[in-house]
């Protein structure tokens, strides 16, 4: 059999694809309504935000999704008929994902 | 032919690029992936807010940007459809037995949903006390 990165993309995916089922949903909620509707000040969640068990969140919530998006959208780009990518798509989809993980470990850990 | 390898022409079914309007089953399955395009856009927003946390000002102006708002409202009904097709899938591969008799696969989705709600809970609960 031919050897692959297929096995360690899958995994990414797989597991991006956790990360957003569980804690998508809820924190889409609160960074779309808590602040806007009252419910929380900004400040407070500012603060919240800004501990360091809230920045590794943030960066896993930002890290593995990104994975997720990256190999889905590398197979729907072909099933939408984008044949003529299907080289540089790894490529592209993986290297957004690695850079974005890179930008969020650089701004959360260090900003 | 002085490599010896024989070129057959293999035919290929041309495949329309709207192939998935075809079925319900067909669309519903591009909606499930192109789910990804929302879960990635809100990864973007996530990094955009962190990189303003040294900065409240700027903070807060992104989290009441109406248009970042109206976004949201769009990306969250297309995300809870990936997590209940993602949780739907959830006992085709979490296959237990326990001893001779297989556990109910509803049984396992529905952990799995009984977990994705603790989970809300717990992070609702953790964003309250900071009210």
């Amino acid at each position: 059999m031919a050897r692959s990165n297929e096995p360690i993309f899958w995994s990414l995916f797989s597991a991006g694809g956790v990360v957003a089922a569980f804690f998508f949903p809820i924190t889409i909620l609160i960074s779309a309504f808590a602040v806007s509707c009252n419910w929380i000040s900004a400040e407070g969640l500012h603060e919240l935000a800004g501990r360091p068990l809230a920045r590794l969140y943030i960066f896993v919530l930002i890290s593995l999704p990104l994975f997720h998006w990256a190999h889905r959208f590398r197979y729907v780009a072909l099933d939408l008929g984008f044949k003529g990518l299907k080289g540089v798509l790894p490529f592209i989809c993986y290297g957004a994902a690695l850079l974005g993980t890179g930008l969020a470990a650089f701004i959360l850990g260090w900003g | 032919m002085t490599d010896g390898v024989t070129k057959t022409k293999e035919y290929i079914r041309p495949m329309p690029t709207n192939w998935w309007l075809k079925r319900k089953s067909y669309f519903m399955f591009m909606v499930r992936e192109l789910t990804c395009l929302f879960v990635c856009g809100y990864a973007i927003f996530l990094l955009m807010l962190a990189s303003r946390l040294g900065d409240l000002d700027a903070f807060t102006a992104l989290l009441k940007d109406p248009i970042v708002i109206a976004l949201q409202v769009i990306a969250l009904p297309m995300v809870v459809y990936h997590t209940v097709t993602w949780l739907n899938l959830t006992p085709k591969v979490l296959v237990i037995w326990r001893g001779e008799n297989r556990v109910n696969p509803l049984l396992i989705a529905a952990a799995h949903y009984l977990a994705w709600f603790a989970v809300s809970a717990v992070i609702l609960w953790i964003v309250s006390m900071y009210r």
